[in-house]
Protein backbone atom coordinates (compact mmCIF):
# COMPACT_ATOMS: atom_id res chain seq x y z
CA UNK A 1 0.00 0.00 0.00
CA UNK A 2 1.16 3.44 -0.83
CA UNK A 3 0.57 6.42 1.46
CA UNK A 4 2.11 9.53 -0.06
CA UNK A 5 3.57 11.64 0.78
CA UNK A 6 4.93 8.98 3.30
CA UNK A 7 4.11 10.27 7.01
CA UNK A 8 6.84 10.58 9.48
CA UNK A 9 7.48 7.33 11.53
CA UNK A 10 6.09 7.39 15.16
CA UNK A 11 7.78 4.71 16.13
CA UNK A 12 11.76 3.45 15.48
CA UNK A 13 13.43 0.94 16.53
CA UNK A 14 17.09 0.00 15.33
CA UNK A 15 19.16 -2.82 16.40
CA UNK A 16 17.30 -3.74 19.99
CA UNK A 17 18.94 -5.82 22.32
CA UNK A 18 18.17 -6.96 25.93
CA UNK A 19 19.85 -9.81 27.71
CA UNK A 20 18.68 -10.46 31.28
CA UNK A 21 20.80 -11.51 33.73
CA UNK A 22 19.23 -14.64 35.74
CA UNK A 23 20.58 -16.05 38.95
CA UNK A 24 20.99 -19.89 38.71
CA UNK A 25 19.02 -22.03 41.71
CA UNK A 26 17.77 -19.64 43.22
CA UNK A 27 20.31 -18.22 45.75
CA UNK A 28 21.84 -14.85 46.20
CA UNK A 29 25.56 -16.27 45.69
CA UNK A 30 24.35 -18.51 43.04
CA UNK A 31 26.36 -18.28 39.25
CA UNK A 32 24.42 -15.83 36.92
CA UNK A 33 23.74 -16.77 33.61
CA UNK A 34 22.36 -14.27 30.65
CA UNK A 35 19.71 -14.88 28.58
CA UNK A 36 19.12 -13.44 25.27
CA UNK A 37 15.28 -11.96 25.36
CA UNK A 38 15.66 -9.38 22.00
CA UNK A 39 18.90 -10.36 19.41
CA UNK A 40 18.79 -7.23 17.77
CA UNK A 41 15.77 -6.06 16.41
CA UNK A 42 15.06 -3.15 14.28
CA UNK A 43 11.35 -1.95 13.01
CA UNK A 44 9.61 1.24 12.77
CA UNK A 45 5.93 2.19 12.16
CA UNK A 46 4.55 5.25 10.40
CA UNK A 47 1.78 7.50 12.17
CA UNK A 48 -1.62 6.34 11.70
CA UNK A 49 -0.53 2.25 11.39
CA UNK A 50 -1.96 -0.41 12.97
CA UNK A 51 0.85 -2.82 13.58
CA UNK A 52 0.24 -6.51 14.99
CA UNK A 53 3.43 -7.65 16.74
CA UNK A 54 3.22 -11.23 17.30
CA UNK A 55 4.87 -14.00 18.27
CA UNK A 56 4.89 -17.70 20.59
CA UNK A 57 5.32 -17.29 23.91
CA UNK A 58 8.56 -16.25 25.01
CA UNK A 59 9.92 -14.81 22.05
CA UNK A 60 10.72 -11.56 23.37
CA UNK A 61 7.29 -9.94 22.87
CA UNK A 62 6.44 -8.61 26.40
CA UNK A 63 10.05 -7.16 26.38
CA UNK A 64 10.19 -5.24 23.63
CA UNK A 65 6.45 -4.14 24.69
CA UNK A 66 8.31 -3.03 27.90
CA UNK A 67 11.31 -0.99 26.19
CA UNK A 68 9.00 0.83 23.95
CA UNK A 69 6.31 2.10 26.86
CA UNK A 70 9.45 3.09 28.46
CA UNK A 71 9.24 0.86 31.86
CA UNK A 72 12.61 -0.66 30.59
CA UNK A 73 15.94 0.13 29.70
CA UNK A 74 17.46 -2.02 26.67
CA UNK A 75 20.75 -3.66 27.01
CA UNK A 76 21.62 -1.86 23.37
CA UNK A 77 20.44 -0.28 20.72
CA UNK A 78 18.18 2.67 19.65
CA UNK A 79 14.48 3.32 19.64
CA UNK A 80 12.29 6.73 19.07
CA UNK A 81 8.36 7.34 19.86
CA UNK A 82 7.40 10.27 18.87
CA UNK A 83 10.85 11.20 18.43
CA UNK A 84 11.44 10.57 22.28
CA UNK A 85 13.60 7.98 23.73
CA UNK A 86 11.35 6.25 25.98
CA UNK A 87 13.66 5.38 29.42
CA UNK A 88 15.74 8.56 28.91
CA UNK A 89 12.81 10.47 29.89
CA UNK A 90 10.02 8.11 31.22
CA UNK A 91 7.71 10.84 32.72
CA UNK A 92 7.64 13.09 29.28
CA UNK A 93 7.33 9.46 27.19
CA UNK A 94 4.28 8.01 29.11
CA UNK A 95 2.23 11.21 29.10
CA UNK A 96 2.23 10.31 25.22
CA UNK A 97 1.20 6.93 24.83
CA UNK A 98 -1.68 4.68 26.16
CA UNK A 99 -1.13 0.97 27.07
CA UNK A 100 -3.62 -1.44 27.64
CA UNK A 101 -2.57 -4.59 29.50
CA UNK A 102 -5.56 -7.06 28.98
CA UNK A 103 -4.80 -8.69 32.37
CA UNK A 104 -4.20 -6.27 34.02
CA UNK A 105 -6.11 -2.87 35.20
CA UNK A 106 -4.69 0.39 35.18
CA UNK A 107 -8.68 1.87 37.33
CA UNK A 108 -8.95 1.65 40.53
CA UNK A 109 -11.52 -1.49 41.89
CA UNK A 110 -12.95 0.33 44.70
CA UNK A 111 -14.13 3.28 42.22
CA UNK A 112 -16.36 3.75 39.65
CA UNK A 113 -15.15 4.30 36.49
CA UNK A 114 -16.09 8.10 36.60
CA UNK A 115 -14.26 8.37 39.40
CA UNK A 116 -11.67 6.62 38.10
CA UNK A 117 -11.54 8.85 34.50
CA UNK A 118 -11.60 11.96 36.74
CA UNK A 119 -8.25 10.95 38.81
CA UNK A 120 -6.53 9.97 35.20
CA UNK A 121 -7.68 13.46 34.30
CA UNK A 122 -5.74 14.61 37.22
CA UNK A 123 -2.59 12.44 36.50
CA UNK A 124 -2.50 13.11 32.97
CA UNK A 125 -2.91 17.29 33.63
CA UNK A 126 -6.22 16.95 30.94
CA UNK A 127 -7.52 20.12 30.47
CA UNK A 128 -11.36 20.02 31.73
CA UNK A 129 -13.06 20.85 28.22
CA UNK A 130 -10.49 18.41 26.33
CA UNK A 131 -11.58 15.90 29.08
CA UNK A 132 -14.74 16.13 28.96
CA UNK A 133 -14.77 15.92 25.13
CA UNK A 134 -13.02 12.85 25.32
CA UNK A 135 -15.08 11.83 27.86
CA UNK A 136 -18.10 11.78 26.11
CA UNK A 137 -16.65 10.64 22.47
CA UNK A 138 -14.85 7.70 24.56
CA UNK A 139 -18.45 6.75 26.60
CA UNK A 140 -20.33 7.17 23.25
CA UNK A 141 -17.97 4.81 21.22
CA UNK A 142 -17.18 2.38 23.83
CA UNK A 143 -20.73 2.16 25.12
CA UNK A 144 -19.73 3.28 28.91
CA UNK A 145 -23.28 4.95 29.31
CA UNK A 146 -24.67 2.32 31.64
CA UNK A 147 -21.35 1.62 33.66
CA UNK A 148 -19.72 5.26 34.45
CA UNK A 149 -20.91 5.19 37.88
CA UNK A 150 -20.40 1.22 38.67
CA UNK A 151 -17.55 -0.02 40.76
CA UNK A 152 -14.62 -1.28 38.62
CA UNK A 153 -14.69 -4.36 40.56
CA UNK A 154 -18.41 -5.08 39.73
CA UNK A 155 -17.87 -5.16 35.96
CA UNK A 156 -17.95 -7.80 34.08
CA UNK A 157 -14.30 -8.68 31.76
CA UNK A 158 -15.76 -7.33 28.35
CA UNK A 159 -17.38 -3.64 30.48
CA UNK A 160 -13.56 -3.60 32.02
CA UNK A 161 -12.04 -4.20 29.11
CA UNK A 162 -14.13 -1.06 27.16
CA UNK A 163 -13.76 0.65 30.74
CA UNK A 164 -9.51 0.16 30.23
CA UNK A 165 -9.29 1.48 26.76
CA UNK A 166 -11.09 4.93 27.72
CA UNK A 167 -9.06 5.12 30.58
CA UNK A 168 -5.78 4.84 28.25
CA UNK A 169 -6.88 7.15 25.45
CA UNK A 170 -8.65 9.73 28.03
CA UNK A 171 -5.12 12.11 27.44
CA UNK A 172 -5.35 11.79 23.67
CA UNK A 173 -2.15 9.57 22.93
CA UNK A 174 -0.61 9.57 19.61
CA UNK A 175 0.25 5.60 19.57
CA UNK A 176 -1.73 3.40 21.73
CA UNK A 177 0.11 -0.06 23.08
CA UNK A 178 -2.43 -2.89 22.98
CA UNK A 179 -0.91 -5.76 24.80
CA UNK A 180 -3.85 -8.87 24.34
CA UNK A 181 -6.48 -5.93 24.42
CA UNK A 182 -9.35 -9.22 23.99
CA UNK A 183 -8.18 -12.07 26.11
CA UNK A 184 -10.99 -13.90 27.57
CA UNK A 185 -13.78 -11.62 25.99
CA UNK A 186 -17.04 -12.66 24.79
CA UNK A 187 -17.59 -12.73 20.98
CA UNK A 188 -19.63 -9.43 20.81
CA UNK A 189 -16.99 -8.07 23.33
CA UNK A 190 -14.29 -8.68 20.85
CA UNK A 191 -15.68 -7.25 18.01
CA UNK A 192 -17.01 -4.14 19.92
CA UNK A 193 -12.95 -3.65 20.72
CA UNK A 194 -11.95 -4.35 16.96
CA UNK A 195 -14.35 -2.24 15.35
CA UNK A 196 -13.70 1.04 18.21
CA UNK A 197 -9.51 0.45 17.20
CA UNK A 198 -10.09 0.62 13.84
CA UNK A 199 -12.40 3.52 13.82
CA UNK A 200 -9.28 5.30 16.54
CA UNK A 201 -7.21 4.59 13.93
CA UNK A 202 -8.98 5.78 10.97
CA UNK A 203 -10.59 8.78 12.44
CA UNK A 204 -7.79 10.18 14.34
CA UNK A 205 -4.59 8.70 12.76
CA UNK A 206 -3.47 7.24 16.53
CA UNK A 207 -0.86 4.78 15.60
CA UNK A 208 -1.58 1.45 17.46
CA UNK A 209 0.65 -1.49 18.24
CA UNK A 210 -0.70 -4.50 18.77
CA UNK A 211 0.39 -7.44 20.32
CA UNK A 212 -1.90 -10.62 20.83
CA UNK A 213 -2.08 -14.70 20.84
CA UNK A 214 -5.81 -14.00 19.16
CA UNK A 215 -4.94 -14.33 15.24
CA UNK A 216 -8.82 -12.94 14.76
CA UNK A 217 -7.39 -9.74 15.93
CA UNK A 218 -4.57 -9.79 13.28
CA UNK A 219 -6.83 -10.52 10.60
CA UNK A 220 -9.44 -8.08 11.32
CA UNK A 221 -7.09 -4.86 12.50
CA UNK A 222 -3.66 -5.30 11.39
CA UNK A 223 -2.51 -4.08 7.86
CA UNK A 224 1.06 -5.29 8.59
CA UNK A 225 2.66 -8.15 10.93
CA UNK A 226 5.75 -8.03 12.94
CA UNK A 227 6.61 -11.78 13.83
CA UNK A 228 9.22 -12.18 16.39
CA UNK A 229 10.88 -15.01 17.37
CA UNK A 230 14.02 -16.35 19.33
CA UNK A 231 14.64 -12.31 20.14
CA UNK A 232 14.71 -11.87 16.28
CA UNK A 233 12.27 -10.49 13.63
CA UNK A 234 11.11 -13.64 11.57
CA UNK A 235 8.70 -11.90 9.10
CA UNK A 236 7.44 -8.22 8.61
CA UNK A 237 4.78 -7.90 6.20
CA UNK A 238 1.18 -7.80 5.27
CA UNK A 239 -0.62 -10.78 6.75
CA UNK A 240 -1.36 -11.86 2.91
CA UNK A 241 2.34 -12.06 1.98
CA UNK A 242 2.60 -14.43 4.92
CA UNK A 243 -0.12 -16.49 3.89
CA UNK A 244 1.59 -16.65 0.39
CA UNK A 245 4.56 -17.50 1.31
CA UNK A 246 4.03 -19.65 4.57
CA UNK A 247 0.75 -21.77 3.09
CA UNK A 248 -1.02 -20.83 -0.16
CA UNK A 249 -2.64 -24.18 -0.48
CA UNK A 250 -6.45 -24.26 -0.34
CA UNK A 251 -8.84 -27.17 0.16
CA UNK A 252 -11.55 -28.94 -1.72
CA UNK A 253 -13.95 -30.34 0.61
CA UNK A 254 -16.38 -32.93 -1.39
CA UNK A 255 -19.33 -34.66 -0.06
CA UNK A 256 -21.13 -38.01 -1.55
CA UNK A 257 -24.21 -39.62 -0.77
CA UNK A 258 -22.40 -42.94 -1.37
CA UNK A 259 -18.85 -44.32 -0.74
CA UNK A 260 -16.72 -41.66 -2.65
CA UNK A 261 -15.29 -42.92 -6.41
CA UNK A 262 -11.78 -43.32 -6.81
CA UNK A 263 -10.10 -40.51 -8.70
CA UNK A 264 -7.19 -39.16 -10.70
CA UNK A 265 -5.92 -35.84 -9.86
CA UNK A 266 -4.40 -32.60 -12.19
CA UNK A 267 -0.70 -31.73 -10.93
CA UNK A 268 -1.06 -29.70 -8.07
CA UNK A 269 -3.77 -30.94 -5.88
CA UNK A 270 -4.11 -34.72 -3.81
CA UNK A 271 -6.34 -36.27 -1.66
CA UNK A 272 -5.42 -35.48 1.54
CA UNK A 273 -8.26 -37.15 3.83
CA UNK A 274 -10.80 -39.77 2.66
CA UNK A 275 -14.12 -40.44 4.56
CA UNK A 276 -16.79 -42.71 4.22
CA UNK A 277 -19.05 -40.33 2.77
CA UNK A 278 -16.87 -37.42 1.73
CA UNK A 279 -13.01 -36.30 0.69
CA UNK A 280 -10.61 -33.48 1.37
CA UNK A 281 -8.37 -32.73 -1.63
CA UNK A 282 -5.79 -30.23 -1.42
CA UNK A 283 -4.35 -28.08 -3.74
CA UNK A 284 -2.15 -25.42 -4.86
CA UNK A 285 -3.70 -22.67 -7.09
CA UNK A 286 -0.74 -21.36 -8.92
CA UNK A 287 -0.63 -25.00 -10.28
CA UNK A 288 -4.68 -26.40 -10.34
CA UNK A 289 -6.90 -23.11 -10.42
CA UNK A 290 -9.84 -23.32 -8.20
CA UNK A 291 -12.71 -23.68 -11.36
CA UNK A 292 -10.22 -26.04 -13.29
CA UNK A 293 -10.43 -28.03 -10.33
CA UNK A 294 -14.06 -27.90 -9.76
CA UNK A 295 -15.03 -28.16 -13.15
CA UNK A 296 -12.65 -31.70 -13.29
CA UNK A 297 -14.59 -33.01 -10.18
CA UNK A 298 -17.52 -31.38 -10.61
CA UNK A 299 -18.61 -34.47 -12.63
CA UNK A 300 -18.05 -37.50 -10.21
CA UNK A 301 -20.51 -39.44 -9.71
CA UNK A 302 -23.01 -39.23 -6.01
CA UNK A 303 -21.27 -35.68 -5.74
CA UNK A 304 -23.63 -33.92 -3.23
CA UNK A 305 -22.17 -30.81 -2.37
CA UNK A 306 -18.24 -28.99 -1.80
CA UNK A 307 -16.66 -26.30 -0.43
CA UNK A 308 -13.57 -24.35 -1.14
CA UNK A 309 -11.39 -23.00 1.88
CA UNK A 310 -8.48 -21.11 2.72
CA UNK A 311 -6.36 -22.61 5.79
CA UNK A 312 -7.29 -20.51 8.63
CA UNK A 313 -5.12 -17.50 9.95
CA UNK A 314 -3.97 -20.18 13.68
CA UNK A 315 -3.17 -22.69 10.74
CA UNK A 316 -0.76 -20.26 9.11
CA UNK A 317 0.79 -18.72 11.96
CA UNK A 318 1.12 -22.50 13.24
CA UNK A 319 2.88 -23.41 10.15
CA UNK A 320 5.10 -20.36 10.33
CA UNK A 321 6.04 -20.69 13.69
CA UNK A 322 7.10 -24.53 13.05
CA UNK A 323 9.04 -23.95 9.75
CA UNK A 324 11.03 -21.38 11.55
CA UNK A 325 11.27 -23.05 14.73
CA UNK A 326 10.01 -20.36 16.57
CA UNK B 1 -15.84 16.50 46.66
CA UNK B 2 -13.96 19.18 44.88
CA UNK B 3 -13.72 19.11 41.36
CA UNK B 4 -11.28 22.08 40.74
CA UNK B 5 -10.61 23.36 36.92
CA UNK B 6 -6.87 23.46 37.30
CA UNK B 7 -4.90 21.80 34.81
CA UNK B 8 -1.99 19.99 35.25
CA UNK B 9 -2.01 19.82 39.18
CA UNK B 10 0.70 20.19 41.08
CA UNK B 11 2.20 17.54 43.63
CA UNK B 12 0.46 18.01 46.48
CA UNK B 13 -2.88 18.84 44.40
CA UNK B 14 -2.82 15.65 43.25
CA UNK B 15 -1.95 13.77 46.30
CA UNK B 16 -5.15 15.92 47.61
CA UNK B 17 -6.85 14.30 44.67
CA UNK B 18 -5.80 10.60 44.99
CA UNK B 19 -6.22 10.82 48.76
CA UNK B 20 -9.69 11.93 48.62
CA UNK B 21 -10.32 9.31 46.14
CA UNK B 22 -8.76 6.86 48.78
CA UNK B 23 -10.98 8.06 51.52
CA UNK B 24 -14.18 7.86 49.39
CA UNK B 25 -13.22 4.08 49.12
CA UNK B 26 -12.36 3.27 52.91
CA UNK B 27 -15.99 4.84 53.42
CA UNK B 28 -17.83 2.78 51.18
CA UNK B 29 -17.33 0.56 53.95
CA UNK B 30 -18.17 2.50 57.39
CA UNK B 31 -18.76 0.06 59.88
CA UNK B 32 -15.39 -2.11 58.71
CA UNK B 33 -13.81 1.76 59.43
CA UNK B 34 -15.21 2.20 62.41
CA UNK B 35 -14.49 -1.31 64.29
CA UNK B 36 -10.87 -1.20 63.04
CA UNK B 37 -10.49 2.25 64.18
CA UNK B 38 -11.86 0.88 68.04
CA UNK B 39 -10.29 -2.13 67.46
CA UNK B 40 -6.55 -0.07 67.02
CA UNK B 41 -7.48 2.47 69.50
CA UNK B 42 -7.58 -0.16 72.12
CA UNK B 43 -5.04 -2.75 71.50
CA UNK B 44 -2.87 0.52 71.26
CA UNK B 45 -4.00 1.60 74.86
CA UNK B 46 -3.55 -1.48 76.49
CA UNK B 47 -0.06 -1.55 75.97
CA UNK B 48 -0.03 1.63 77.68
CA UNK B 49 -1.74 0.13 80.59
CA UNK B 50 1.31 -2.54 80.74
CA UNK B 51 3.77 0.64 81.31
CA UNK B 52 1.08 2.38 84.01
CA UNK B 53 0.64 -0.37 85.85
CA UNK B 54 4.56 -0.80 86.28
CA UNK B 55 4.95 2.99 87.28
CA UNK B 56 1.99 2.32 89.52
CA UNK B 57 3.38 0.24 91.24
CA UNK B 58 7.03 1.70 91.51
CA UNK B 59 6.44 5.18 91.23
CA UNK B 60 9.37 5.71 89.23
CA UNK B 61 11.72 3.84 87.93
CA UNK B 62 15.64 4.69 87.62
CA UNK B 63 14.72 8.77 87.64
CA UNK B 64 11.91 8.43 84.95
CA UNK B 65 8.65 9.36 86.21
CA UNK B 66 5.16 8.20 84.62
CA UNK B 67 4.55 11.79 83.21
CA UNK B 68 8.03 11.47 80.59
CA UNK B 69 7.71 8.11 80.01
CA UNK B 70 3.86 8.85 78.96
CA UNK B 71 4.96 11.79 76.92
CA UNK B 72 7.98 9.27 75.35
CA UNK B 73 4.82 7.10 74.35
CA UNK B 74 2.73 9.55 73.28
CA UNK B 75 5.27 11.19 71.20
CA UNK B 76 6.35 8.13 69.28
CA UNK B 77 2.91 6.44 68.67
CA UNK B 78 0.88 9.33 67.03
CA UNK B 79 4.19 9.78 64.73
CA UNK B 80 4.08 6.07 63.85
CA UNK B 81 0.66 7.01 63.19
CA UNK B 82 0.95 9.86 60.74
CA UNK B 83 3.86 7.34 58.81
CA UNK B 84 1.03 4.55 58.70
CA UNK B 85 -1.60 7.09 57.42
CA UNK B 86 0.53 8.44 54.65
CA UNK B 87 2.93 5.36 53.79
CA UNK B 88 -0.10 2.24 53.22
CA UNK B 89 1.49 2.41 49.83
CA UNK B 90 4.91 1.28 51.00
CA UNK B 91 3.73 -0.82 53.06
CA UNK B 92 1.81 -2.75 51.37
CA UNK B 93 4.49 -2.70 47.80
CA UNK B 94 5.73 -6.03 47.91
CA UNK B 95 2.34 -7.93 47.86
CA UNK B 96 0.39 -5.36 45.94
CA UNK B 97 2.89 -3.82 42.93
CA UNK B 98 6.09 -6.08 42.78
CA UNK B 99 4.74 -9.61 43.20
CA UNK B 100 1.26 -8.90 40.72
CA UNK B 101 3.67 -7.01 38.48
CA UNK B 102 0.99 -3.83 38.68
CA UNK B 103 4.79 -1.50 39.59
CA UNK B 104 4.70 -1.50 36.00
CA UNK B 105 1.40 0.32 35.65
CA UNK B 106 2.37 2.59 37.72
CA UNK B 107 5.51 3.42 35.82
CA UNK B 108 3.18 4.33 32.92
CA UNK B 109 1.86 7.31 35.04
CA UNK B 110 3.82 10.49 33.80
CA UNK B 111 4.39 10.95 37.92
CA UNK B 112 6.87 10.26 40.36
CA UNK B 113 6.90 6.50 41.70
CA UNK B 114 6.67 8.01 45.34
CA UNK B 115 3.87 10.77 44.14
CA UNK B 116 1.48 7.53 43.26
CA UNK B 117 2.69 5.64 45.71
CA UNK B 118 1.48 7.83 48.82
CA UNK B 119 -1.19 8.77 46.72
CA UNK B 120 -2.17 4.66 47.02
CA UNK B 121 -4.41 5.11 50.01
CA UNK B 122 -4.56 7.24 52.51
CA UNK B 123 -5.48 5.24 55.68
CA UNK B 124 -7.56 5.87 57.93
CA UNK B 125 -7.08 3.07 60.64
CA UNK B 126 -4.21 4.44 62.28
CA UNK B 127 -6.39 7.33 63.52
CA UNK B 128 -7.07 4.84 66.28
CA UNK B 129 -3.00 4.66 67.48
CA UNK B 130 -3.34 8.76 66.82
CA UNK B 131 -5.81 9.62 69.38
CA UNK B 132 -4.68 6.99 71.80
CA UNK B 133 -0.73 8.87 71.81
CA UNK B 134 -2.16 12.45 71.47
CA UNK B 135 -4.56 11.63 74.53
CA UNK B 136 -1.43 9.98 76.61
CA UNK B 137 0.74 12.69 75.81
CA UNK B 138 -1.64 15.18 77.00
CA UNK B 139 -1.87 13.06 80.14
CA UNK B 140 1.98 12.91 80.34
CA UNK B 141 2.21 16.74 79.95
CA UNK B 142 -0.56 17.14 82.71
CA UNK B 143 1.65 14.71 84.86
CA UNK B 144 5.00 15.94 84.02
CA UNK B 145 6.90 17.98 86.61
CA UNK B 146 9.20 20.79 84.49
CA UNK B 147 6.61 20.95 80.95
CA UNK B 148 8.49 23.98 79.80
CA UNK B 149 6.95 26.43 77.34
CA UNK B 150 8.59 25.66 74.02
CA UNK B 151 7.22 21.99 73.88
CA UNK B 152 4.48 23.76 72.37
CA UNK B 153 6.82 24.09 69.51
CA UNK B 154 9.28 21.42 70.27
CA UNK B 155 6.56 18.25 70.24
CA UNK B 156 4.82 18.57 67.04
CA UNK B 157 8.50 19.36 65.36
CA UNK B 158 9.23 16.18 66.66
CA UNK B 159 6.00 14.31 65.44
CA UNK B 160 6.73 15.64 62.45
CA UNK B 161 10.32 14.31 62.40
CA UNK B 162 9.35 10.96 64.11
CA UNK B 163 6.47 10.41 61.23
CA UNK B 164 9.32 11.37 58.16
CA UNK B 165 11.39 8.51 59.97
CA UNK B 166 8.79 5.85 59.98
CA UNK B 167 7.91 7.25 56.72
CA UNK B 168 11.18 6.35 55.65
CA UNK B 169 11.22 2.70 57.26
CA UNK B 170 8.65 2.01 54.87
CA UNK B 171 9.89 3.31 51.79
CA UNK B 172 13.38 1.98 52.82
CA UNK B 173 11.40 -1.22 53.16
CA UNK B 174 9.50 -1.09 49.47
CA UNK B 175 12.76 -0.46 47.92
CA UNK B 176 14.28 -3.67 49.40
CA UNK B 177 10.87 -5.34 47.65
CA UNK B 178 12.97 -5.12 44.09
CA UNK B 179 15.59 -7.70 45.42
CA UNK B 180 13.09 -9.91 47.59
CA UNK B 181 9.71 -10.48 48.83
CA UNK B 182 9.81 -13.07 51.02
CA UNK B 183 10.68 -12.38 54.71
CA UNK B 184 10.13 -9.24 54.67
CA UNK B 185 8.53 -9.03 58.25
CA UNK B 186 12.07 -8.67 59.45
CA UNK B 187 12.05 -4.76 59.11
CA UNK B 188 8.85 -4.48 61.26
CA UNK B 189 11.54 -4.99 63.85
CA UNK B 190 12.28 -1.28 62.65
CA UNK B 191 9.00 -0.10 62.55
CA UNK B 192 7.02 -1.97 65.29
CA UNK B 193 9.61 -2.31 67.05
CA UNK B 194 10.89 1.00 66.92
CA UNK B 195 7.54 1.70 68.41
CA UNK B 196 7.87 -0.51 71.23
CA UNK B 197 11.58 0.76 71.48
CA UNK B 198 10.64 4.77 71.29
CA UNK B 199 8.43 4.30 74.11
CA UNK B 200 11.34 3.76 76.84
CA UNK B 201 13.74 5.98 77.85
CA UNK B 202 17.11 5.63 76.26
CA UNK B 203 18.92 4.51 79.40
CA UNK B 204 16.65 1.74 79.52
CA UNK B 205 18.88 0.13 76.80
CA UNK B 206 22.22 -1.54 76.53
CA UNK B 207 24.92 0.39 74.83
CA UNK B 208 24.93 -1.14 71.12
CA UNK B 209 21.39 -0.87 70.67
CA UNK B 210 21.63 2.62 72.09
CA UNK B 211 23.85 3.36 69.31
CA UNK B 212 21.50 2.05 66.97
CA UNK B 213 18.76 3.92 67.96
CA UNK B 214 20.63 6.96 67.48
CA UNK B 215 23.08 6.94 64.59
CA UNK B 216 21.76 4.13 62.35
CA UNK B 217 17.37 4.64 63.07
CA UNK B 218 17.49 8.14 64.62
CA UNK B 219 14.64 7.38 66.86
CA UNK B 220 16.25 8.90 70.20
CA UNK B 221 16.71 12.11 68.02
CA UNK B 222 13.00 12.16 66.99
CA UNK B 223 11.60 10.98 70.40
CA UNK B 224 14.11 11.14 73.58
CA UNK B 225 16.16 14.09 72.92
CA UNK B 226 13.12 16.20 72.15
CA UNK B 227 11.07 14.92 75.32
CA UNK B 228 13.79 15.50 77.52
CA UNK B 229 14.12 19.30 76.28
CA UNK B 230 10.35 20.05 76.42
CA UNK B 231 10.36 18.23 80.16
CA UNK B 232 13.77 20.09 81.24
CA UNK B 233 14.64 16.60 81.98
CA UNK B 234 18.90 16.70 81.62
CA UNK B 235 20.13 13.60 80.17
CA UNK B 236 21.76 10.77 82.19
CA UNK B 237 24.27 9.90 79.32
CA UNK B 238 25.46 13.34 79.35
CA UNK B 239 24.24 15.53 76.00
CA UNK B 240 22.93 18.90 76.49
CA UNK B 241 19.85 18.93 76.49
CA UNK B 242 18.84 21.97 73.93
CA UNK B 243 20.38 18.78 71.55
CA UNK B 244 16.38 17.77 71.57
CA UNK B 245 15.52 21.08 70.16
CA UNK B 246 17.26 20.81 66.59
CA UNK B 247 17.66 16.81 67.10
CA UNK B 248 14.28 15.86 64.52
CA UNK B 249 16.20 17.23 61.77
CA UNK B 250 17.83 13.44 61.74
CA UNK B 251 14.21 12.03 60.88
CA UNK B 252 14.20 13.77 57.94
CA UNK B 253 17.72 13.47 57.12
CA UNK B 254 16.82 9.77 57.44
CA UNK B 255 13.73 9.76 54.81
CA UNK B 256 16.64 11.65 53.04
CA UNK B 257 18.64 9.05 52.75
CA UNK B 258 15.44 6.48 52.23
CA UNK B 259 14.18 8.31 49.26
CA UNK B 260 17.60 8.43 47.54
CA UNK B 261 18.13 4.24 48.15
CA UNK B 262 13.98 4.31 46.31
CA UNK B 263 15.31 6.22 43.48
CA UNK B 264 18.32 4.10 42.75
CA UNK B 265 16.20 0.53 43.39
CA UNK B 266 13.70 2.10 40.97
CA UNK B 267 16.08 2.77 37.94
CA UNK B 268 18.24 -0.90 39.24
CA UNK B 269 14.14 -2.36 38.30
CA UNK B 270 13.85 -0.46 35.18
CA UNK B 271 17.24 -1.55 34.22
CA UNK B 272 16.98 -5.35 35.13
CA UNK B 273 12.98 -5.59 34.44
CA UNK B 274 13.28 -7.78 37.51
Amino acid sequence: MQTPPSPPDAITVSNLRKTYRIREGGSWRGKTRDIVALDGISFSVPKGQIAGFIGPNGAGKSTAIKILSGILRPTSGEVQVNGLVPWTNRIAHVARIGVVFGQRTQLWWDLSVAEGLALLRDIYGVEPERFARNRARLADALDLGGIMDQSVRQLSLGQRMRAEIAASLIHDPDILILDEPTIGLDAPSKLAVRAFVHELCRDRGTTVLLTTHDMHDIEALAERVIVIGHGRILADSPFEDLRTTTLSERILELDFHDTPPELTLPAGASETAREPRSLTITFDPRQIPAPALVAHVGHLPGLDDLRISRPSIDEIITRFYADHAA
Amino acid sequence: MTQSPSRTLSGPGLYRRMAGASILAQLRYPGTFVIQAIGNFVTTLLSFFGIWSLFHRFGSIAGWDIGTVAVLYGLVNVAFAVAETLGRGFEVFGGEYVRTGSFDRLLLRPRSTLLLLLGHELRLRPIGRFLQGLFVLAAGLWLAPHVQWSAVLVLPWAIAGGAAMFLGVLIGQAALCFITVEGLEVVNVLTYGGVEAGQYPLTMFGRWLRRFITFVLPLAAVCYYPTLFSLAHPDPLGMPTWIGALSPVAGFAFLGVMILAWNRAVAGYVSSGS
